[in-house]
């Protein structure tokens, strides 16, 4: 499809940003929307927000499980960017008048300590790695019910929403990401827990993959920009009033509140 | 079978049927549908009968099981308490081999957290804090759970009197000291043929491991039961059962507990 129709897709998600009304699938709106179409709808929002003054702060991995995967029928996780306006502190409020259907997933985040160009091998990757932080991230569709097939999600940011990094930076090294335990609570309840490696088998593995798949696109990772690698436990909806923990062994907790 | 009703069933003919259906790997309907009236006490008395006959053919009482300690499971049956159950050594997995399929009904497995008592603990009233101090050593463990009736169809009153759908167990190769493991956040990652099909943490049991262990305590000691030192302890799932066929290789890693493999064959 040509950059008209990408533009017209790009403002149709701007505007259910703008209004916090989410819209039908776009592909129904836009039939024949490919994945490549939809990744080319992403770049026209990154575009038009850095010309607003945001800059690129990291990336985030999505659909990392099996059970997404198998909900939305691909064998493959998407990507989306994070801008510096994204990222909250932990425990400042986060305000969910700024998304539309907000759900937080527990994560483990990837901060690089020197650029990295895929393609990369994972001793490669390992050696950018600077340190890893336990966080938060908030997902939201800008589409109506969630009613989300890869194009959809690509073309919506990979659903993204807002991070929330923890304060307690480990190295890597001393982390075994992979079996590393994971609770998440909402309001004190257990609501989810899992192991790193139900993301992709390991966090690792999705961190790879963005790095190459961004390489592969002429992008290269910037020494302090962070690695969303992918949910560890299934998201859960939250609402104004909800404080948010996840603690994840050997990194520690992150809490987030929403106002 | 022919069709029975309410007034042939008494709790030594229901232990003795369900007995025969282990033994031949038949499964039937729930006793509930024609013991309507069948209490949860009566299931009880079902399920040590049950014991009663495993006893009186040689095996050796080691332990017990907790059942039905997942928040999901509770709803599910509609009750807010978990099962306790039997364990003998003629449950214990062999590890020199494949298990095999023909060995039970209907089998699906579960990575569980397992733990051995240092000292007896007699409920009721034991709380969390004192069940973890009569612990002698925390394991990984696994479950084969095999319910004695058709599709997993049954009510609480009849998966009780069923051992809590009890058939096999094997627990890990590592064992630690309580202070040696975070309980709560020690994870599970489960593969099937090498695929990771699912992960939780040891505070899917119940919140925290310790509060099945206690719970155990108390349910037993309420019916004059004491958990005593030396016995095994499974305290529950982590994950939801895996359904398993010929061919299927399942591995268990656990965060500090190490990794569990078991192969089916037919």
């Amino acid at each position: 499809m040509d950059d008209a129709v990408h533009l017209q897709a790009a403002a149709v998600l701007e505007e259910a940003y703008s209004s916090g009304v989410p819209v039908p699938p776009l592909v129904e709106s836009f039939p024949g929307l490919t994945v490549e179409d939809a990744y080319a709808v992403q770049q026209v929002q990154l575009a038009s927000r850095l010309e607003g003054g945001a800059r690129v702060v990291g990336y985030k991995v999505g659909l990392t499980s099996a059970v997404m995967q198998a909900q939305i029928g691909v064998d493959e996780p998407d990507y989306g960017f994070v801008t510096d306006e994204m990222v909250f502190l932990e425990n400042a409020a986060v305000p969910v008048v700024r998304f539309l259907q907000p759900r937080v997933e527990p994560e483990i985040a990837f901060v690089l300590g020197r650029d990295v160009a895929g393609p990369v091998t994972v001793a490669e990757l390992l050696g950018a790695v600077e340190y890893v932080v336990p966080a938060l991230e908030i997902i939201d569709s800008r589409v109506a019910d969630w009613k989300i097939g890869l194009v959809d999600t690509v073309a919506d940011n990979a659903s993204s929403g807002a991070v929330v990094l923890g304060s307690r930076p480990t190295h890597l090294g001393e982390q075994d990401l992979r079996l590393a335990g994971c609770n998440l609570f909402v309001n004190g309840a257990l609501v989810g827990t899992g192991a790193g490696g139900a993301v992709l088998g390991s966090p690792l593995t999705a961190a790879l993959w963005l790095v190459n798949t961004l390489g592969a696109r002429g992008v290269t990772m910037r020494a302090g920009q962070v690695v969303l690698s992918g949910s560890v436990t299934a998201s859960v909806p939250v609402a104004a009033g909800d404080t948010v923990s996840a603690r994840i062994a050997g990194l520690g907790t992150v809490t987030t509140r929403f106002a | 079978m022919t069709t029975t009703n309410q007034t042939t069933w008494t709790a030594e003919s229901v232990a003795a049927e369900l007995i025969r259906c282990e033994t031949e790997r038949t499964d039937r309907e729930p006793f509930t549908d024609d013991w309507p009236d069948l209490d949860v006490d009566t299931a009880y008395a079902i399920q040590d009968a049950t014991l009663d006959q495993r006893l009186a053919r040689g095996e050796q009482l080691v332990g017990v099981k907790l059942g039905l300690t997942s928040k999901a499971k509770q709803q599910t049956m509609s009750v807010d308490s978990p099962i306790v159950a039997w364990l003998t050594d003629a449950m214990v997995l062999p590890t020199d081999g494949p298990a095999r399929v023909s060995d039970f009904i209907h089998p699906r497995v579960e990575p569980e957290l397992v733990v051995t008592l240092a000292h007896d603990l007699k409920g009721p009233g034991i709380t969390p804090a004192q069940a973890l101090d009569a612990v002698a050593s925390v394991l990984a463990g696994v479950e084969v759970i095999d319910s004695r009736y058709r599709n997993f169809r049954f009510t609480h009153q009849d998966v009780v009197a069923d051992n809590a759908s009890s058939g096999a167990y094997l627990s890990g190769p590592i064992a630690k000291t309580v202070p040696e493991v975070d309980l709560s956040l020690e994870a599970v990652l489960v593969e099937a043929d090498g695929k990771v099909i699912n992960s939780a943490t040891g505070a899917a049991i119940m919140g925290h491991p310790a509060e099945a262990l206690a719970a155990a305590a108390n349910m037993l000691g309420a019916r004059g039961i004491t958990l005593k030192a030396g016995w095994v302890i499974l305290l529950g799932a982590m994950t939801d059962a895996v359904p398993v066929q010929p061919g299927t290789t399942l591995a268990f890693h656990y965060t500090t507990l190490g990794s569990i493999y078991l192969s089916w064959e037919d």
